[in-house]
């Protein structure tokens, strides 16, 4: 038997603690309930206090906790009941009735009420688990594994399953071989670029200066991303224990994680981590008395998108205006307060201990030969499941939307997918087969970015999806540089204005020299990337933009400006009045013969009239373009 | 630091290691549009994004505010590529300028005509809108010079003077994005704010947005 360092020592003791202090739970009833952000806007506060209120009103011997998001964000808020003898059971959409329903059933009398379940946590004969659906075959959780089944604010929950035991290993060793192992990985940069981590890392190594920082961009400013939101909430050990590996490797001493401000929760879950680790000397004078010494602290971010760029987020640290520089000098070089910067994204960090425990050659066998490991998305928009997936890079989108996130609801025509957020690019079916990995996107004309994905089905205008993004990057552009300060805004009228069927074909080709002209001439990603939306969609759906422009047509009858309402006489009742009591206007009324119509003048074209015209008269159409409401209400006369 | 040799549209040129090429190629009489480089700067803002030119081995036009010379570097001030990235910032800027060369104070001296001049661009508008928003009137309450906002290309030469040449700082960029300006603090009338009245910020101003009062 070797002698154990004293970093192993000190980690074993660390270990056997938490197992001691965890291991009575094992033979309690506890009730976890998903409280990240996304969990409680959907209601798990309430959730919460209805199970502790049942219970105490009967008297029943157990208890509720807390943990962060398992990436179900369509069956929120969730509840996971173990009791002993059972195996742990996963219920959604629970509400206070469901609550009650569950303690007399199942905590009273012993049915768990599979017809409520979602799923088992443990494989058992009974009920399926998470493996037995579709998502689950090509799900394939590395940094999410713990996710929603692990106390977030309790370190001892991280230690006791293996948590900074890569940390031990990792002081265990010399830096130059964590350093290996992350370059022999091929980790490359979860937020959006895919850098090579390891390369960035080396970097720093080889500056002379030794004052050196590590620093976490959880900055997450894309419109609809919240993965890193919810590992910071779910998971932050791993974060930081990835962070204190990064700082051992690279030599430095002191590193911040920057979150934005709007993510109070994430940022309270991060203090009261880093809190903890302090406590058990993980962060310090001397990590696991190895002599190493480090220390972390939360940056609150003001929330602007542009400062999750590497040299804005540096200057809004250094209290200056969060505006970015020109490159080089890298961050590398000469990051905050000058000094050699390594800048990695929340989910890059998270990977890290997982490398270091399980090795380079474990992390490369998943995903591809350039691009290792797994990819984290928000899958949202048109899609049966959305939530926050994770999944093997070389994925196909097909798989992504299809089998992971189940098709598109309704019985509508896919027809495209967003992926890459506000630098990303719009892809059509033709592109479905397309491998997710950092190479192939880009060839595509879309980016990996950090991770948002937006499933769009026929009811979508393409032309106002990419209206949408740019109206985004327009009012998030720091105003420094010329393309982007002007360019975006001159785009973003001619998108407008196309919307509202005052386009020109010649603006067509203007949109597209100033979209490629911006690309290359701006100061930062941000406006480099920004045209990325509309180049795309002008490549695959440019018979949409002519439709606006040449017929005043808006094909998926999203523009307000190009459609009309109209209440198709041979399908009004007559008798009902759904449609008038709808309209927030007064612009649906009842003509003399009892048949419903439309002001035209007046409508607003809220959608509320369609919408509330019973299912079988379906009378209200939308039409586009609005010249043909002459015809239509010609015919009726 | 060492003298390092390499050539701008085919001139041979030595200059230290290190410094802009921007400001070589000023000094050699070589023109390369600009309006926001600061040679003092150690940073420079690299906003304006005129002086874009080509460097051999190198796939995109870069600016030559930020090019550090050295050996061997072979530069050309015009390409298909540069000119056309020239052309779409100026029609840019234009875009957000009032072109009223006529009834501008800086008529014949503006930086804007030089470039145009000097590159064959039109002084108005081809492709682009002329964007309207509301701008805040002119500010002439030192009686000894204005702020015409409508006119300011935000290129920070002003800025500059205020705070680093003349140490004043009596005015500085505010807001972000579209909304971005040269303004005093909290937006106070000139007359109200620390401003000594130097005129350095004046003569700094490559364009008619700031300009003295005589000769009005
Ligand atoms: C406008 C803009 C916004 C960005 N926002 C983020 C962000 O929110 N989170 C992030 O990790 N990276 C963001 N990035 C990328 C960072 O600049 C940087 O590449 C990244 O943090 C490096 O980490 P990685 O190598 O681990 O990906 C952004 C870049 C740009 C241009």
């Amino acid at each position: 038997m070797s002698i154990l360092s004293a970093t192993e020592t000190k980690y074993q003791a660390l270990r056997e603690k938490a197992e001691a202090k965890l291991a009575p739970l094992a033979a309690e009833t506890i009730i976890w309930i998903g409280t990240a952000t996304c969990g409680k806007a959907a209601g798990a506060v309430e959730v919460r206090e209805a199970f502790k209120a049942e219970l105490k009103n009967k008297g029943i011997d157990a208890e509720v906790r807390e943990v962060g998001c398992m990436g179900h964000c369509y069956a929120e808020p969730l509840a996971v009941i173990a009791k002993p003898g059972f195996p742990a059971i996963c219920y959604g959409k629970v509400d206070e009735g469901l609550v009650t329903r569950l303690v007399d059933d199942f905590l009273i009398n012993d049915d768990p009420c599979y017809e409520f379940a979602l799923v088992a946590l443990e494989p058992n004969d009974v009920f399926p688990t998470f493996s037995d659906f579709p998502r689950g075959v090509y799900e394939n959780k590395m940094i999410l594994e713990q996710c929603g089944f692990i106390d977030p604010e309790d370190i001892d929950h991280y230690i006791a399953k293996d948590g900074y035991s890569a940390l031990a290993k990792a002081l265990n060793t010399e830096p130059q071989q964590v350093l290996a192992e992350i370059n022999g990985a091929n980790l490359r940069g979860r937020g959006g670029a895919g850098f090579p981590a390891g390369v960035k890392w080396e970097a720093v190594v080889k500056q002379v200066e030794k004052t050196r920082y590590v620093i976490c961009n959880a900055d997450e400013g894309d419109p609809g991303a919240f993965m890193d939101r919810s590992i910071l909430e779910s998971n932050p050990h791993l974060v930081v224990e990835g962070m204190i590996i990064c700082a051992y490797a690279v030599g430095a001493g002191h590193g911040y994680l920057y979150i934005r401000s709007e993510y109070p929760q994430a940022i309270r879950r991060v203090q009261t981590a880093l809190e903890q680790a302090r406590e058990r000397g993980l962060l310090g004078k001397s990590i696991m008395d190895n002599g190493f010494a480090f220390d972390l602290e939360v940056f609150t971010g003001a929330g602007a998108f542009v400062c999750g760029e590497g040299t804005a987020l540096i200057n809004s640290m250094e209290g200056k205006l969060g505006m970015p520089e020109h490159r080089p000098p890298r961050l590398s070089t000469a990051g905050l307060r000058g000094k050699p910067t390594v800048l990695n994204n929340v989910k890059t960090f998270a990977y890290v201990p997982l490398i270091m425990k399980k090795g380079a050659d474990w992390f490369k066998n998943t995903g591809t030969a350039e691009s290792p490991g797994t990819a984290v998305f928000a899958l949202a928009g048109k899609v049966e499941n959305p939530g926050l997936v994770e999944v093997p890079m070389g994925t196909t989108l097909r798989q992504l939307i299809y089998d992971v996130g189940q098709g598109i609801p309704g019985e509508k025509e896919f027809k495209a997918v967003q992926i890459g957020g506000p630098s990303g690019g719009c892809l059509p079916e033709a592109s479905l087969d397309i491998p997710i990995d950092f190479d192939s996107l880009k060839e595509g004309g879309a980016i990996m970015g950090s991770g948002g994905i937006v499933v769009l089905d026929e009811d979508d205008c393409m032309v106002r999806i990419a209206r949408y993004f740019l109206k985004f990057t327009q009012q998030e552009s720091c105003g420094k540089c010329t393309f982007c300060r002007l360019g975006t805004k001159h785009m973003l009228d001619i998108l407008t204005a196309i919307t509202k069927g005052e386009g020109k074909l010649s603006d067509l080709e203007t949109l597209r020299e100033l979209a490629e002209d911006v690309q290359v001439g701006s100061l930062c990603n941000l406006g480099r990337t920004a045209p990325n939306p509309i180049l795309t969609t002008l490549q695959y759906f440019y018979d949409e933009y002519k439709a606006h422009i040449e017929e005043k047509r808006c094909p998926s009858l999203m523009c307000p400006d190009l459609i009309a309402y109209f209440i198709a006489p041979e399908q009004c009742s007559k008798l009902c009045n759904a449609c008038v009591g709808s309209c927030p206007v007064e612009a649906v009324y009842t003509r003399d013969d009892g048949l419903k119509a439309i002001d035209q003048e007046k409508c607003v074209k809220c959608d509320n009239c369609l919408k509330a015209c019973p299912i079988e008269y379906n009378a209200v159409i939308k039409l586009s373009p609005p010249a043909l409401l002459a015809e239509k209400e010609g015919s009726t006369k | 630091m060492s003298d390092v040799k390499f050539s701008i549209d085919g001139q041979e040129i030595t200059a230290t290691a290190g410094e802009k090429l921007l400001w070589v190629a000023l000094e050699h009489d070589i023109f390369i549009p600009h309006l926001c480089g600061i040679r003092e700067e150690q940073r420079p803002t690299a906003g304006c994004r005129l002086c874009f030119v080509e460097v051999e081995g190198q796939d995109r036009p870069v600016t030559a505010c930020t090019l550090p010379v050295r050996e061997g570097l072979v530069v050309k001030t015009r390409s298909p590529a540069v000119d056309r990235l020239v052309r779409t910032a100026f029609e840019l800027l234009l875009s957000d300028h009032r072109l009223q060369c006529g009834k501008c104070p800086k008529n014949r001296a503006c930086t804007l005509q030089q470039i145009a001049r000097e590159r064959g661009l039109k002084l108005k508008l081809t492709r682009l809108q002329h964007l309207q928003r509301d701008m805040p009137p002119v500010d002439d309450s030192t009686a000894v010079f204005a702020f015409d906002r409508s006119r300011c290309v935000l290129c920070g030469q002003c800025v500059h003077a205020d705070q680093q040449v003349a140490k004043v700082g009596a005015i500085g960029f505010s807001c972000r994005g579209l909304n971005r300006t040269v303004s005093t603090f909290t937006g106070v009338d000139l007359e109200d704010s620390p401003c000594i009245k130097c005129g350095l910020c004046v003569k700094a101003c490559p364009v008619g947005a700031l300009y003295f009062l005589e000769n009005k």
